[in-house]
């Protein structure tokens, strides 16, 4: 699987070289729409010195880890939101007849080098987040960790998304609100939210555990919620649970799917 | 090598009210020994590429049994993709952007395919289908002639049991069919190849199928060689009176005693 993804990536980014200008622009003006965001965290700042109770090199830590899992997620798999496209053009046939699992086929079409400009721009908003915190070794280690649960997170909630279009071909959006939803609601801390909604994202689509529960215990703060301690722990559990459903989503549409007309 | 037992497929198609259901399939059965050329005809709609589709693991049926050069095609669908060539003759399977040889090159990776076999299989390839002057061309800027050539060669270079062609020669100038016609059937006559072909050219199924099923409102309406098929109608002339006669149920007005306007 990881092997078919390395090999059709390359073979894109092969092909994508042949217009190396395009490529640069691309990449420089997805690390530039995401600096703004930055700029607006800074504007922020300008204004008052804590949001919701927390500095700014919390603030841009909280938007680095977020925004690395997802640009990681959707730099790897994004393309599965793509898959009513597929349906309808009729190429989603085509890769259900050759011998690697299509999930992986579709997450690696028209991969492409540019996508790491919104990687490269969280990189460097962690970069200058991480020093400003006094981070000790006993809380850091949870820092990979979360990113990876992040990108779990999210990588599942892609391919939920993209199992849902099996059945909603009409309506690739819907899960939009989840995954580009999700990842602008984690750019800030959960606490500027009201308690329903971070209820909601802690039990039912678990995005709080992209970034704000493990945060909690990085930075080392009482949780604003009231929730339980445990619960910034929670983050791998939260990820394998939903990388499950999506799993079995995802094999229940292929199994539902209906292709087109010729 | 392919079995097909009482398979049923069915679509629901509107919304809400308007909601029904379509039988594209019905109770179909059939089978297909190593190394038998079939030709699989059918007016548009009667159920054919979803028969096909069905074959390769594309869709699930509703109910019944399909087994593909052994294999459950919904249950390994990848394992059986190394045992079957598929060619859609409406769509490419070939990557858009990329030139035919690095479509081919990726095919060699994703089929597992050993490198030396691989070489050799793709020379007698190229010259069987000359191939030569667009290697380097993106798929996208090849005629329609030499795209569907190279999704031929694509589903052949793994050296598949079974070749499932849809439409192989849908578009094609009489020359470039003729061409493609006598590939085919060499690579069933030298390799053995089981091949099952959907064709509304009954050019293709004169010159290439000994045997020729022919499916009508998703049932199985006719299962036997040309000469049977013939048989069916003695009257008309040439093999496409006979179909249509098949096709329509005898009520097609034939050439020359059309109804005077």
């Amino acid at each position: 699987m990881i092997r078919t993804y390395i090999l059709l990536a390359w073979t894109w980014v092969r092909a994508s070289a042949q217009y190396p200008g395009s490529l640069a622009m691309l990449a420089i003006g997805s690390f530039a729409v995401n600096a703004l965001d930055v700029v607006a965290i800074w504007v922020i700042f300008e204004h008052t010195r804590s949001l919701a109770g927390f500095n700014r090199a919390e603030v841009m830590f909280l938007y680095g880890t977020s925004g690395l899992s997802f640009a990681l997620s959707d730099m790897l798999f994004g393309n599965v939101d793509r898959l009513s496209q597929h349906i309808k053009t009729g190429t989603f046939d085509t890769m259900l007849i050759r011998p690697a699992g299509a999930f992986v086929q579709m997450a690696v079409d028209r991969f492409g080098v540019h996508r790491l400009g919104r990687t490269i721009q969280a990189t460097v908003v962690l970069a200058i987040a991480m020093p400003g915190l006094g981070l000790s070794w006993s809380r850091a280690w949870m820092v990979p960790l979360m990113v990876l649960c992040g990108i779990v997170i999210f990588t599942s909630i892609f391919a939920l998304g993209g199992a849902l279009q099996f059945l909603l071909v009409n309506a690739p959006e819907v899960a939009n609100a989840f995954t580009y939803g999700g990842s602008t609601l984690t750019q800030y801390p959960l606490s500027v939210y009201g308690g329903e909604l971070v209820k909601g994202v802690t039990f039912i689509v678990p995005l709080a555990f992209v970034n704000w529960q493990p945060a909690l215990f990085v930075l080392d703060r009482p949780d604003p919620f009231g929730l339980p301690y445990w619960l910034r722990f929670a983050a791998p559990l939260a990820a394998l649970a939903l990388a499950g459903a999506a799993v079995l989503a995802w094999r229940a549409g292929i199994r539902r799917y209906r292709s087109t007309g010729s | 090598m392919i079995e097909v037992e009482r398979v049923c497929r069915s679509f629901t198609v509107g919304r809400r009210r308007a909601r029904r259901t379509v039988h594209a399939v019905q109770d179909l059965s059939f089978t297909v020994g190593t190394g038998e050329f079939v030709g699989y005809l059918g007016p548009n709609g009667a159920g054919k590429s979803t028969t096909i589709k069905m074959l390769t693991g594309v869709l699930a049926p509703t109910s019944g049994r399909v087994e593909v050069a052994g294999l459950d095609p919904t249950r390994r669908r990848t394992a059986l993709a190394r045992r079957i060539g598929v060619v859609f003759g409406q769509r490419t399977t070939l990557w858009w952007d990329l030139p035919l040889r690095d479509s081919f090159e990726l095919i060699r990776h994703l089929y597992k395919v050993d490198r030396t076999v691989f070489r050799s299989r793709l020379e007698e390839l190229t010259t069987l289908l000359d191939l030569a002057g667009f290697m380097n061309t993106p798929v996208r800027q090849l005629s329609l002639g030499q795209r569907m050539r190279g999704d031929v060669t694509a589903a052949l270079l793994h050296d598949p049991a079974v070749l499932v062609l849809d439409e192989p020669t849908i578009g094609l100038d009489v020359v470039s069919k003729a061409a493609m016609r006598e590939f085919l059937r060499r690579i069933n006559a030298e390799r053995g190849t089981t091949v099952l072909l959907t064709t509304h050219d009954l050019g293709d199924i004169e010159k290439l199928c000994r045997r020729v099923m022919l499916i009508d409102h998703g049932r199985l309406t006719f299962d036997g060689t040309l000469d049977d098929l013939r048989a069916t109608a003695p009257d008309e002339d040439s093999i496409e009176d006979v179909v249509a006669h098949l096709y329509t149920g005898g009520s097609m007005p034939r050439a020359g005693e059309a109804t005077p306007p």
